[in-house]
């Protein structure tokens, strides 16, 4: 083993040499915690009392040349992160040839077909969410226009011991998109901007399963389209799944779909969108036995506007249910503009969302499971039943009044049923809450400003009792000095609790000090147990109370 | 376990031997390709805009992103005369919101060239940690300056960057 060890060195010491006349970039980021135990919010102390994350990111490019890595350490991980992960490693690594006809990589990469509904392959660090695929990849692009990808590998299931531990299964997959007006000389020059694309994913897994006879290679296919004409804007994706008995959906033999659409008209001051989604047995992971969020092959996104005032947004957050529904949303976007009568000086804007998601209509199967065909229910595309999952109306208007004061008006309610898109083990049903939110930003000289928010939640009560943990109040302000300082500090009180030694406040006080890219914070106080949500992609995240440093860099 | 730590080792080794080198060549764009919200591909180290070019990676659901954005809306035509300057705004927005930011973009009248980055390729090359993160490049295609965060004010101290560019 040594010997090989020496033999090795000098090679790669030399590559690297060679490496560093190309681009080096990449990016760091170092989470610490010390946890204190806190009874009254049922934070525990770990073992460890010190907690610390930590990755950076190191890609190479020389000309056609380009390579990469990602080293993790978890010594032990931070609250709320997978709890497998530990240990020092590589993460993701790969090399790759890339020039205007052809891509390739070997190694980890990640990847998206079209929306995403038939595969994709992303990382959100902040998550610890990454499916990354490993193996090989190629992109063709064998005239302007035409873009052919091919990929092969296996997933990123988790992190273990310095390594990366792979899903079950293997996933194949290919895809092709042609945007016709670079095609064809014809519609360069057409007012109408066409884009069609379709995708071929298929996974395979060994049926290990005694009792049961499963499908080893499940595909999954579909097209997609996407027109712009003046104004008007139309994108769809309509993806189905072959017969994939899971845990998920209880080793049902249907088929699944997903299908996507996003219909929006712009014009300047103004932007309209109308989506809608249907999601049928769409979960669709490389290894039929996973929950939670792990080896997903396919991404569904939730289709509700993300939310970023923190009582809206790590209360109650929505994220799609795989195994069936139907969404809708519609947001209207209107900027009155300036030295017009509502306009004022500045332009004031205001802006609507409405999404609401339902279950799907589905007609069930008398005879399952007894006849052969496994078919639990039929159901169709966009058609849903009245059992309501989740519902969000809200509105803001944020306005400048002048040079130095700004602010931004916001209410919205939520009613998320908590029987199926579980959020809460306090609640019952369907958990119906209004908020409010007022945030205000003063900049009293130049370089040095005050933010403040004050955020009120209130929820509505059933059959006379207190749902859920009751109303809160949040209240939170924020000094700035540019470029380089921040302070602020937050309280949130769940004054409503109908458990009354529970109307707790939870402060925390939080410092940062920012040069370039190198960003440093240092928080400290308590933080209530919620969802911390991405992208519709959500992970519960434990109430805590002590301190947390982090530090991030790019180069 | 040993063997990827030496290697890794040897990697840093060379790399930092290497410095010199790489300081000379500044850090260039790196090369990825991106659709714009006409639908067409733009290689991101081939964007072939005249001038300085500041780009600015947000999304719909980052209030201080939208804060940033806003405030430069209201100079940008001042700075474009001024220095020829050009912003990108890099959308990180993934499928679940990508379909919100041309309606917000124009419901806010934005001028700015805006690139869609839904799987966070770009993001990932430019080893952006969170957003918003700003970098200004060069008439050459050097990244010259990179803030992380965005405070009222930020954008003097970003416009001092970009009027540097122009007296060189």
């Amino acid at each position: 083993m040594k010997i090989k060890l020496f033999l090795l060195a000098p090679f790669v010491l030399g590559a690297s040499f060679l490496f560093a006349q190309g681009t080096i970039s990449g990016n760091a980021e170092s989470t610490f915690q010390y946890l204190n135990e806190d009874t009254v919010i049922g934070a525990n102390q770990p073992p460890s009392k010190g907690l610390i994350n930590s990755y950076m990111n190191v890609f190479y490019t020389n000309g056609n040349f380009k390579a990469g890595m990602r080293l993790e350490s978890y010594l032990p991980r931070i609250q709320g992160y997978p709890n497998r992960f530990d240990g020092t490693g590589l993460g993701m690594r790969y090399v790759g040839y890339a020039n205007d006809f052809v891509d390739v990589t070997l190694g980890s990469f990640y990847e998206q077909f079209g929306a995403g509904l038939s595969l994709r392959a992303y990382e959100d660090r902040a998550l610890g969410y990454d499916n990354l695929l490993d193996g090989a990849r190629i992109i063709v692009k064998p005239r302007k226009g035409i873009v052919l990808k091919g990929v092969y590998g296996y997933q990123r299931l988790s992190f273990q011991e310095g390594r990366i531990v792979h899903g079950a299964g293997i996933v194949r997959g290919t895809d092709a998109e042609f945007h016709l007006n670079e095609i064809f000389k014809k519609m360069e020059t057409s007012s109408l901007d066409l884009t069609l694309g379709a995708s071929f994913v298929s996974k395979y897994q060994k049926d290990d399963n005694s009792t049961l006879v499963l499908p080893e290679n499940v595909g999954s296919y579909g097209g997609r389209i996407k027109m712009l004409y003046k104004n008007i804007y139309f994108d769809g994706e309509y993806i189905q799944k072959e017969q994939d008995p899971s845990n998920d959906n209880g080793n049902i033999y249907n088929y699944g779909h997903a299908s996507v659409f996003n219909l929006s008209y712009t014009q300047k001051g103004l932007g309209i969108l109308i989506s809608g989604k249907s999601v049928d047995n769409m979960s669709y992971r490389s290894d039929r036995t996973k929950d939670l969020q792990d080896v997903f092959i396919n991404y569904l996104p939730a289709l509700n506007k993300t939310h970023t005032y923190n009582l809206v947004a790590t209360l109650y957050p929505y994220a799609t249910q795989p195994v069936g529904e139907v969404a809708f949303q519609a947001d209207v976007m209107y900027t009155f503009l300036r030295k017009t009568k509502l306009g004022g000086k500045y332009g004031t804007t205001i802006g609507f969302n409405y999404s609401t998601t339902y279950e799907p209509k589905k007609t069930y199967n008398s005879n399952y499971p007894s006849d052969s065909t496994g078919i639990a229910y039929k159901s169709t595309p966009f058609v849903m039943s009245d059992s309501l999952y989740w519902q969000d109306i809200n509105f803001n208007i944020s306005k400048k009044f002048n040079k130095k004061f700004s602010g931004i008006l916001s209410y919205y309610n939520i009613q998320i049923n908590n029987d199926v898109a579980k959020i809460s083990n306090d609640a019952q049903g369907v958990i119906n809450a209004h908020i409010g939110v007022v945030e205000m930003l003063f900049k009293l000289k130049p370089k040095h400003s005050i933010r403040t928010e004050i955020q009120g939640l209130f929820v509505q009560e059933k059959d006379g009792v207190i749902n859920d943990k009751g109303n809160w109040f949040t209240a939170l302000i924020e000094y700035t000095i540019s470029p380089n300082y921040f302070f602020s500090f937050m309280n949130q009180y769940n004054y409503g609790n109908p458990d009354k030694t529970k109307r707790v406040n939870y402060p925390i006080m939080t410092c940062g000090y920012i040069k370039g890219s190198t960003r440093f914070t240092v928080s400290y106080g308590r933080q209530r147990a919620g969802l911390f949500c991405v992208g519709g992609v959500c992970r519960f995240v434990p109430a805590n109370n002590g301190l947390t440093l982090s530090f991030t860099q790019s180069f | 376990m040993k063997l990827s730590i030496i290697t890794l080792f040897c990697f840093l080794v060379g790399f930092s031997f290497g410095q010199e080198e790489a300081e000379k060549n500044m850090k260039k764009l790196p090369s990825v390709v991106l659709k714009n919200l006409k639908g067409k591909s733009v290689n991101t180290s081939e964007m072939g805009f005249e001038g300085p070019v500041v780009i600015s990676f947000w999304a719909t659901w980052c209030s201080p992103c939208k804060k940033e954005l806003n405030t430069i809306h209201d100079l940008y035509p001042d700075w474009q005369d001024e220095t020829g300057v050009t912003l990108v705004a890099v959308s990180i927005d993934d499928e679940k919101t990508k379909a919100r930011v041309s309606p917000y973009a124009n419901a806010k009248a934005w001028d700015y060239e805006i690139l869609l980055d839904p799987n966070g390729d770009f993001k990932r090359a430019m080893g952006v940690n969170n957003v918003p993160h700003t970098f200004l490049i060069d008439s050459e295609g050097n990244i010259v300056y990179s803030h992380n965060n965005y405070a009222p004010g930020d954008e003097d101290e970003l416009y001092e960057h970009i009027l540097e560019l122009g007296s060189k």
